[in-house]
């Protein structure tokens, strides 16, 4: 027999904890709805923001290679092609090394050395931006200038098709560091991803290539690679959606020059360094507007990248879920 | 003899070469780049470095305002994200089992996780800095709490799903409630993992400088209210490093190098947490 008052207490405390319980849970649930709720805000303000420009210059914003505040005429190619270029170039730079690095972790390396190169690796994505900037500017440029780029210039400036990338005068800064910096940034991004991705082959599988007498090489090639290829993507893409929208160190070594040039060596721009350098300088509705503009076309094409990026990435946990 | 065999050891040999030499061309930058600070900027670090605020060009001091500014900017973007953070990433794994909502925000949380840092700086600005009219060191906070709140997000849910689901079972058989099976058992199966997660959104936030530019702006002065523009570390490294005077520039290099060895140890710290938190189950 219960007491009638401890039964009383009893309810009591259960519907208090029911009550808690529904407190909690719409607690939890508001602000995972934030998350949404943040990048829905970001889009929308920024499409206020860009709205005199985008009614001004229309779609031909995109394409118009002006900028010039006087007169209140901006567009967004130089940038664009500016980010595109240099994060073309990162990617060229970054894929094999980021692949190469995957590979001597989960494949070569001695157990007891994955360890601290896996930390090493990440340590070089947790140095900040702007030291990368202040080191490409004041160390890396000067040497490249000095040492690399005058035999660069010789050497490949005059091979037919390619020749024109390397021609310019040798200032260190510009195009090429702008996009070997971003490639250093973004490797320890794709690194982890492949390695991660390495890891979850089967065993069973590399064994039996190795069983049919297959090289290291052999296996990685035909069974690793093929295994996870859709995973590889994803990381690319991952490693790419941080290049694109990497602010600080490109805005140090690209030389802030608003034009498109065929050589690597020459400066240029791109849209976070314009914003980072513009911004706050702005006058006028319509150059904040211009800017802002540039900011959602960022913005658009990073999330698209990344969006490609997880969902690749989901497609191989997704297989992984099914073959278990 | 080229036969098969041979070419095929040979391509073997020689890819697995380049694999070693790219790891050796990763490290090689990250000792660069260490060996650089050390070497540019100790030489300039000593007691007015943190105590002296920050000089005109030309006349001595240090960078102690833009450190307090840092560190109070931090600590509210660390103060205001981590329990969203903690809190939408206790729905991802707790109760948005099956829902429809979770795998959206878990997708949206990693685009927010990747996306680039001066698009938050621009949309604060839009929002906060536009609103009150002036910038200040609660928009460069409220920035940086965009910033911790994905990492956030992320390590809690991936901490919370390690946690055995018999230990949820245990607790809720002996009758209670979820918030308490949650707050009092989850959590704490889960604390060190948590916490390394705040670590790491800490020493992400310390170095961003592109939100900061047009959010909390800069300050030649001492400012002790985040109500006004603030100085911070980054955007002053960044303005030295750009100038054309020797002790701007040799101040530069002594934040930079402060500003990357905590973070550094920061990182570092969080991963010894983590390994041993891992290695006692």
């Amino acid at each position: 027999m219960v007491a009638p008052g401890g039964s009383a207490q009893t309810i009591g405390r259960m519907q208090r904890g029911v009550l808690l319980d529904r407190l909690f849970r719409v607690a939890t649930r508001f602000f995972a709805g934030m998350v949404l709720v943040v990048i829905i805000a970001i889009m929308v303000s920024l499409l206020i923001g860009a709205w005199p420009a985008i009614q001004k210059f229309g779609v031909g914003f995109l394409w118009s290679t002006e900028w010039n505040p006087v007169t209140d005429q901006f567009g967004a190619a130089v940038a664009i092609f500016g980010t595109l270029a240099t994060s073309l170039l990162a990617m060229i730079i970054g894929i094999p090394v980021s692949f190469g690095i995957a590979l001597f972790i989960t494949e070569l390396s001695p157990r007891w050395l994955k360890r601290p190169i896996g930390i090493a690796v990440e340590l070089l994505a947790a140095i900040p931006s702007i030291i990368y900037g202040m080191w490409g500017l004041f160390v890396f440029a000067p040497l490249f200038a000095d040492h690399a780029q005058p035999w660069l210039t010789d050497h490949l400036g005059d091979w037919p098709v390619i020749g024109n990338l390397f021609q310019g005068p040798p200032m260190g800064i510009g195009m090429f560091t702008a996009g070997l910096i971003l490639a250093i940034m973004v490797i320890p991004f794709m690194t982890a991803v492949m390695r991660d991705v390495f890891e979850i082959v089967p065993p069973v599988l590399k064994e039996s290539a190795y069983g049919l007498g297959a090289t290291t090489w052999e296996v990685v090639r035909h069974v690793v690679l093929p295994y996870t290829k859709v995973g590889v993507m994803g990381g690319v893409m991952l490693g790419l959606g941080r290049a694109l929208g990497e602010t600080m160190a490109v805005t140090f070594v690209i030389g802030n020059a608003h034009s498109i040039s065929s050589s690597l060596f020459m400066p240029g721009n791109t849209i976070s360094s314009t914003l980072a350098n513009e911004f706050t300088e702005a006058v006028g509705q319509m150059y904040t507007s211009s800017l802002i503009a540039l900011g959602l076309i960022l913005f658009f094409i990073t999330f698209l990248v990344l969006a490609l990026a997880k969902l690749m990435l989901l497609r191989l946990t997704a297989r992984e879920g099914q073959r278990t | 003899m080229f036969d098969l065999y041979t070419r095929r050891r040979f391509i073997n040999g020689f890819n697995l070469t380049v694999s070693v030499l790219a790891t050796v061309f990763g490290l090689f930058w990250l000792v660069w780049l260490l060996w650089t600070l050390l070497r540019q900027g100790l030489p300039w670090i000593n007691l007015d470095v943190l105590t002296q605020p920050t000089p005109p060009p030309g006349s001595a001091g240090g960078l102690a305002n833009a450190i307090v500014g840092s560190l109070m900017m931090t600590a509210m973007g660390t103060v205001i994200g981590t329990p969203m953070g903690i809190l939408a990433g206790t729905y991802l794994s707790e109760f948005g089992r099956g829902s429809k909502m979770a795998p959206v925000v878990r997708f949206v949380n990693d685009i927010l996780l990747s996306a680039p840092s001066i698009i938050l700086g621009v949309f604060i600005y839009e929002v906060v800095v536009v609103t009150m009219g002036h910038f200040s060191g609660w928009a460069g906070a409220l920035a940086l709490a965009l910033i911790v709140l994905p990492v956030v997000v992320r390590t809690t849910e991936d901490m919370l799903r390690l946690v055995p689901d018999t230990l949820r079972e245990a607790a809720a058989a002996l009758g209670a409630p979820q918030w308490k099976v949650i707050i009092m058992i989850v959590y704490r199966a889960a604390r060190a993992g948590i916490l390394t997660g705040v670590m790491l959104a800490v020493a992400r936030i310390s170095g961003e400088t592109a939100p900061l530019l047009f959010t909390a702006l800069n300050n030649q002065f001492w400012s002790s209210t985040l109500n006004e523009p603030i100085a911070n570390l980054p955007v002053v490294i960044f303005q030295f490093a750009m100038s054309p005077y020797d002790d701007w520039q040799h101040l530069a290099w002594a934040g930079a190098l402060l500003i990357t060895f905590s973070i550094l140890f920061l990182n570092i710290l969080a991963r010894v947490l983590l390994r041993t938190r891992q290695s006692s189950y």
